[in-house]
């Protein structure tokens, strides 16, 4: 009896399906595994940015944040739908803010994909619960080898399916910074300085790693933690193992209180400071006095004619489209790969998507599919290709010197450039 | 606790006390030999870790005796600093009986204003060619808009709860922290203020007895000392400044003897309110930056100091300060880097907590606290 009322159940949800599919325009659309977002004729496709746009480290995301809406401009419609960006997020670059903020995109299940965040930390936080909803990000400036893997084939512990980024892996940075301080510069001994935050910790482990395997010496591996006004300890315990060199990839606060108070510290007096791509930014290098003989190690910021394949665009057409638009240049180096990962995830939609009468359906597990086979993509920052791991950037790494505090000098003075062997 | 049960349900406190009779002196030993426990282990990790840095100095390993002295300097600045901030809170409390937690704010508020004036003295000039009138007009700022905010406080926010418990201004005190927080957030942006770096004749070292000592820091303690000694002659030998102890004993029986309680109460405000100004500008020498949060850790850390020292007490405020100061800066380096432990600074404020933690083990009221009556406990 039970079985026959199922079947006569199950015959007539199929009918139903039969006439809704017939009266849905006669496409045969399958949500995957993940599920499918479904946007309504005259409804505009949902993304959203995520990135650190209060606080000190503000001056990284907010031209991220930017060249996200300029590449959707740029983009254009996607068969007829417009895409919407919604009000800018938040990751606070802190893992709070990033979950907080995972929690708001979660809750609205239009969504189909966030590019962000700015800060490695918040996307360790913000990941899972994206990743579980069937969502996809794509980050123009995370760093953090935990987030994507060792570059050897193993998962990094905070990867998460559907996490892809433009930026480049710490390790290559680490090892380019670790090269360039023993090979370039001579420096045997060096000091490490993270502020316990997982890009920091990351990129001066990596730094460890790299250094010690060329015969350099980490004479202390130490931390200022976020907040800290009074450098005087931390450069003291640093003074104490008497280092030749300190590479310390963090952010601007707390770079900045280091770079005044050195000077009071003895012992400091000859040694090398070198920075990472957390602190390649105006707010530092021109704000900042003291940050005269800096290093700084980033990605290659020569773009020259790299034309992003989706729009046209090359850096100097967005520069001016940004200039236009904010009456500034942006204040952090990562514009360029947000507007690459945007202009990424607008064609992997536009590949994935089913035309449905006047509707659009767009599937999960397709999108992430067509993300991780984006290979030979040519954008601003160089050709794209994604590996295994969600690791797209493209792999070079430059040391820059600042020496008269002009930010847009210090970008161009290239001492030193690095592309890991094989 | 107890009034509180005797008051509502005498069954139940009848109860508890005959089970507390009971218990009390098994528990009580517990409790005692648990503390002994801690503090002969305090003393214990802290005589190891002493030799243990002592023995690596002798080994040549560590910091050198210049830059020890660097640090010890630098560690009494800031401890200074936190002195007089503490001052504010420790007034405060001995007068009203809650802790103000805007006292943080107050003291950031007068940074930001300050700091107008530097970039106007430094853009005319003025900042290099006079460099102590220039000081003197951003300390006069800061110690103007610190006064202004915390009477406007005061008037605003404590006067109308005067009278009600003490756990609702200081919950208030938690709201009007927010609020200034926020509005100097929207006011000035939420990125970085720096000051102009301090003009030229302070960043060199000046001869103290031989020993060379960093000008601005040299400043800012001298600073310090001057602002508490004239906290000290107000406090002790002026009109409002006895009126101000009057209140401080007692409110009621001092108004009855034609004290102006209000105007006293105001006066203990303004005159905090203007000594965190003081402790802005000397944040100013030592650190340049300024945000809207900055007053945030130091307002804890002052009251930590205001605690250390023991609440209520004036010269505890700054010793409390003095000794956090020390207790942070030389802390990580001198006890916990003896012990092996590695990466020690980041362990700065750990260690700076531990200190209050284990100076109430010591002595539950402070370096220089005395004794509270049950009423005057909060």
């Amino acid at each position: 009896m039970k079985k026959k009322m199922s079947m006569r159940l199950t015959a007539a949800l199929g009918a139903l399906a039969l006439v809704a599919a017939a009266c849905g325009g006669g496409v045969d659309f399958e949500a995957g595994d993940l599920g499918a977002v479904t946007v309504e004729d005259g409804e505009s496709i949902q993304i959203r940015s995520l990135q650190v746009i209060t606080g000190p480290d503000a001056t990284l995301g907010i031209p991220e944040e930017r060249a996200v809406r300029l590449a959707v401009a740029d983009f254009g419609q996607i068969f007829g739908h417009d895409v919407e960006v919604g009000t800018g997020l938040d990751d606070l670059c802190s893992a709070d803010g990033g979950q907080a903020a995972a929690q708001t995109i979660v809750a609205d299940d239009q969504v189909v994909g966030v590019i962000g965040t700015s800060c490695s930390g918040a996307a360790t936080a913000a990941m899972p619960l994206i990743s579980q909803d069937g969502m996809v990000m794509i980050s123009g400036s995370n760093t953090s080898p935990a987030l994507t893997s060792d570059l050897q084939g193993t998962a990094g512990s905070d990867y998460h399916e559907g996490y892809y980024r433009t930026a480049h892996n710490d390790l290559i940075q680490g090892a380019a910074a670790a090269n360039f301080m023993f090979r370039e510069l001579g420096l045997a001994n060096v000091a490490l300085i993270h502020d316990g935050d997982p890009y920091t910790q990351g990129l001066t482990s990596a730094f460890q790693a790299a250094f010690e395997a060329l015969g350099g010496t980490i004479t202390v591996h130490t931390s200022i933690p976020k907040g800290t006004t009074d450098a005087a300890p931390v450069l003291t315990e640093v003074a104490g193992t008497n280092p030749e060199g300190v590479f310390m990839p963090i952010f601007i606060a707390e770079a900045t209180a280091i770079a005044q108070q050195k000077g009071n510290v003895a012992g400091l007096e000859e040694v090398t400071f070198m920075g990472a791509d957390g602190i390649l930014s105006p707010a530092f290098i021109e704000e900042v006095p003291e940050s005269a003989g800096f290093y700084f190690s980033g990605p290659d910021l020569r773009f020259g004619e790299n034309t992003n394949e989706a729009t046209d665009v090359n850096a100097a057409g967005f520069l001016a489209a940004y200039d236009a638009e904010y009456n500034e240049a942006p204040t952090a180096p990562f514009w360029a790969h947000a507007y690459d990962a945007t202009t990424m995830l607008l064609m992997a939609i536009k590949a994935v998507a089913v035309e449905d009468g006047d509707r659009l359906h767009i599937d999960r597990r397709a999108l992430r599919d067509e993300l991780d086979k984006i290979s030979g993509f040519s954008g601003i920052i160089g050709t794209i290709n994604c590996d295994d791991f969600g690791d797209c950037g493209a792999a070079k790494i430059t040391v820059i010197h600042n020496v008269d505090n002009v930010y847009s000098n210090a970008t161009e003075n290239v001492v030193f450039s690095y592309v890991p062997e094989g | 606790m107890d009034r509180v049960f005797r008051v509502c349900c005498p069954a139940v406190v009848a109860e508890t006390s005959t089970q507390n009779a009971r218990t009390r002196r098994f528990r009580f030993n517990w409790v005692d030999s648990f503390l002994w426990f801690i503090r002969i282990s305090a003393i214990i990790a802290i005589v190891v870790g002493l030799t243990g840095t002592i023995q690596n100095f002798l080994d040549g390993q560590g910091p050198t005796v210049e830059q020890w002295r660097d640090l010890f300097v630098s560690s009494i600045s800031t401890g200074a600093m936190y002195g007089l901030v503490a001052l504010g809170y420790s007034m405060v409390y001995g007068v009203l009986g809650f802790i103000n937690f805007a006292h943080g704010e107050v003291f950031m508020s007068g940074i930001m204003v300050g700091w107008i004036a530097a970039m106007l003295l430094f853009e005319n000039g003025l900042w290099d060619a006079n460099p102590f009138i220039s000081l003197a007009i951003v300390l006069l700022v800061a110690m103007f808009t610190s006064t202004l905010i915390a009477v406007l406080t005061e008037k605003i926010a404590y006067r109308p709860l005067r009278g009600s418990p003490r756990l609702i201004p200081l919950i208030t005190s938690i709201g009007v922290s927010f609020f200034l927080q926020y509005a100097f957030a929207g006011l000035f942006g939420v990125g970085l203020q720096t000051y102009p770096a301090p003009p030229g004749i302070l960043s060199e070292d000046i001869n103290v007895f031989g020993v060379p000592i960093e000008g601005t820091k040299l400043l800012v303690i001298a600073v310090a000392i001057l602002a508490m000694v004239a906290l000290w002659y107000f406090v002790t030998k002026t009109k409002t400044g006895r009126a101000m102890r009057a209140v401080a004993e007692d409110k009621e029986i001092a108004g009855l003897m034609g004290i102006n309680v209000d105007r006293t109460i105001v006066t203990t405000f303004a005159v905090g309110g203007a000594m965190a100004g003081v402790g802005g500008l000397l944040w100013a020498l030592l650190f340049r930056n300024v945000q809207f949060i900055t007053g945030f850790l130091p307002g804890i850390k002052a009251f930590t100091a205001a605690v250390l020292g023991g609440i209520g007490n004036l010269p505890g405020a700054m010793l409390g300060g003095v000794f956090l100061g020390l207790f942070e800066g030389m802390g990580p380096l001198l006890v916990l880097d003896g012990l092996g432990i590695p990466a020690v600074s980041q362990l700065k404020d750990a260690v700076a907590f531990s200190a209050l933690i284990l100076v109430l083990i010591f002595r539950p009221t402070g370096l220089l606290g005395e004794r509270l009556g049950s009423e005057d406990r909060a």
